[in-house]
């Protein structure tokens, strides 16, 4: 469970966010919402340790993680991924995959030299759950091509794919949806599903596209102007007086009243 | 017909040959810089001194050896006494790191900030070789001096004009193109290269997997120690160890490293030719040459120098200017700089 307390981070006398506490259980997929510029990626970049806190605390299964640095975070399962998708762009897609996870034999020199069939073995063993990765994801066609190379949506696909290379605590996706064609959202979307199911991973979701949030996320959180506006099942969320002013607009509550 | 094959060995002896030897040193000063820059994301201008630094200990080394009647034959000692020389540069380079660089890293200090924390370390290392070896010339080549001397040559084909391979110089263009086969394998192939290469990409994303920085900063580091201490031996061997002839090299190599994009090893290498041939070729004399290939009688009066040699540092700097205008980025696109 992540709980965060009274999280504040200002740039430069900006609050990005002001004053935010939440909880993120274990287990739920927890959508965050909020029109542009409430703070929800300036939020997930606090949680996530690129930015320290202004002020504010946030707490991972009740220890203190405020302030550590990402990859502490990574190792104590704590992904995310970005909004404006990140990727190592001369190296291939399958190496992307296979830099996720930590603790390599073939990052030590000397056991390369002293224990080369064992680092091959556990290689081969991390190609493998990249290549079921890469198929789940449908990009085998463009396995060998450098990441940078990649279309916007299959740069995405990659940043989600990364988050399955390892055996996740919880995941914080920053608009993995973004730029992505239908089809391949729904594939997306279960995908979240069936990793929450079956590997347990809790997932924090910022997503614009309602329908999405609608089918995967309960609770649903809002954010506005660096705060939680509300919190709720997206159904209450959608009654919200306030949350319609400030995200979701008139033209929806007319929607569902027709 | 003669005249054109003498032009020739004329170029070869004087230009080709040296700048090849010189070229290849500089690659491999530029690399180290270009990993160090692509890596760590400064300038270090301490690698000049790290050279010499290097190279002095293999030095110190070699006399030693030389002194217990160890020797290689017709190879210099000095290649015995590498291993050991890179070792300790390592160890030193490596404290440095911890000592000055570890805290501005932890500080996330602008680039600017190691670059004159560099100047800093340059200083220092420049003060340690100085009080250790002097700042005089040193010569600690032994061994066979020439693959081919220049009268063997012309016995050999009867041309008026000789060329001469040194060992030195063969020596360097073999160990320059094994360290660069051994380096790219390196970078391309295991894990901690490609690790290298993920960090230099990107270093935000590399901080969410599982690569660990501090290794990564360390292995970084140790593979500058080698390149500088190897490129600084080979050096030294073909010409002669000065300190203070290392820290001029920064020039050139800043140069190579610019011209081939920095973060670019490919670039550094390419560059470090680019930078040694002009250098080599603008302040060469072509008078001897012309008289060769030029009709009877049209031997020039001058030497046909475009640039004199106590001048060859320009050519560098005007190479990085025209580059920097035109092709910030450098011939193979590294980072903008
Ligand atoms: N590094 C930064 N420096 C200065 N201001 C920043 C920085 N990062 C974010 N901000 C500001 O903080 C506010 C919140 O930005 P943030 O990216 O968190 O919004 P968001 O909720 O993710 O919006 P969107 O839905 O458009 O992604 C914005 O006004 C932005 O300009
Ligand atoms: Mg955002």
């Amino acid at each position: 469970m992540i709980e965060v307390k009274n999280l504040s981070k200002s740039f430069s006398g900006f609050l990005a966010v002001n004053d935010a506490s939440l909880k993120i259980e274990t287990g739920s997929i927890t959508g965050l919402v909020g029109p542009n510029g409430a703070g929800k990626t300036t939020l997930f970049n606090v949680i996530a340790g690129v930015h320290a806190p202004t002020d504010g605390q946030v707490l991972l299964d009740g220890q203190d993680i405020t302030g550590l640095a990402p990859h502490e975070l990574f190792h104590r399962g704590l992904l995310r991924t970005f909004q404006i998708a990140h990727e190592f762009s001369s190296l291939t897609v399958r190496e992307n995959l296979m830099m996720v996870p930590a603790d390599q034999m073939g990052e030590t020199l000397w056991k390369t030299w002293t224990n080369p069939s064992a680092v091959r073995a556990q290689e081969e063993q991390t190609r493998a759950k990249a290549d079921d990765v890469i198929e789940f994801l449908e990009i085998s066609h463009v396995a060998d091509e450098l990441a940078g190379n990649l279309s916007g949506g299959q740069k995405k696909l990659l940043e989600l794919g990364r988050t399955m290379m390892v055996d996740a605590k919880i995941v914080f996706l920053d608009e993995v949806g973004a730029g992505v064609n239908r089809t391949l959202l729904n594939t997306i979307g279960d995908a979240i599903i069936r990793l929450n199911q079956e590997r347990g991973y809790t997932f924090c979701v910022i997503e614009h596209d309602m329908d999405f949030i609608g089918r995967l996320c309960d609770p649903v959180i809002v954010m506005a102007e660096g705060g939680v506006l509300a919190e709720g099942t997206l159904d209450e969320i959608k009654a919200n007086e306030q949350v319609i002013e400030a995200y979701l607009g008139t033209g929806l509550k007319n929607k569902e009243a027709s | 017909m003669t005249d054109i094959l003498n032009a020739f060995i004329l170029l070869s002896n004087f230009v080709l040959i040296p700048a090849i030897a010189y070229g290849s040193q500089l690659a491999l000063g530029a690399l180290g810089i270009t990993l160090i820059y692509g890596i760590l994301r400064f300038s270090n201008f301490a690698h000049g001194d790290t050279m010499a630094f290097g190279t002095m200990f293999v030095i110190l080394f070699t006399w030693w050896f030389q002194s217990m009647g160890i020797n290689l034959g017709p190879l210099p000692t000095a290649l015995l006494a590498l291993p050991f020389g890179i070792a300790c540069c390592i160890g030193f380079v490596l404290i440095t790191d911890r000592t000055v660089y570890k805290f501005y890293r932890k500080q996330k200090a602008a680039p600017v900030i190691y670059v004159i924390a560099s100047v800093g370390v340059m200083f220092v290392m420049n003060g340690l070789v100085r009080f250790v070896i002097g700042p005089n010339d040193q010569r600690f080549a032994d061994g066979e001096r020439f693959i081919i001397k220049a009268r063997e040559f012309k016995q050999m084909t009867g041309l008026s004009e000789g060329m001469s391979i040194k060992v030195s110089q063969g020596l360097t263009l073999v160990t320059a193109v094994l360290v660069v086969i051994a380096l790219f394998w390196f970078l391309n192939k295991t894990r901690t290269g490609k690790s290298m290469r993920a960090y230099s990409d990107n270093e935000d994303l590399a901080l969410l997997s599982g690569i660990d920085p501090d290794k990564v900063v360390r292995v970084t580091w140790i593979l500058a120690a080698v390149l500088a201490t190897i490129a600084g031996t080979l050096y030294g061997l073909d010409k002669s160890f000065k300190p203070f002839t290392y820290f001029q090299l920064l020039l050139p190599m800043f140069a190579a490293a610019i011209v081939g994009g920095l973060g670019s090893p490919v670039g550094a290498i390419a560059g470090g030719f680019v930078i040694a041939f002009s250098e080599i070729m603008i302040t060469y004399p072509y008078k001897k040459f012309i008289a060769y290939i030029g009709p009877d009688g049209w031997t020039p009066n001058g030497l046909m120098q475009l640039l004199a040699t106590d001048y060859k540092f320009a050519v560098s700097f005007i190479i990085l200017l025209v580059v920097l205008l035109f092709k910030p980025t450098g011939l193979f696109a590294g980072k903008s700089v």
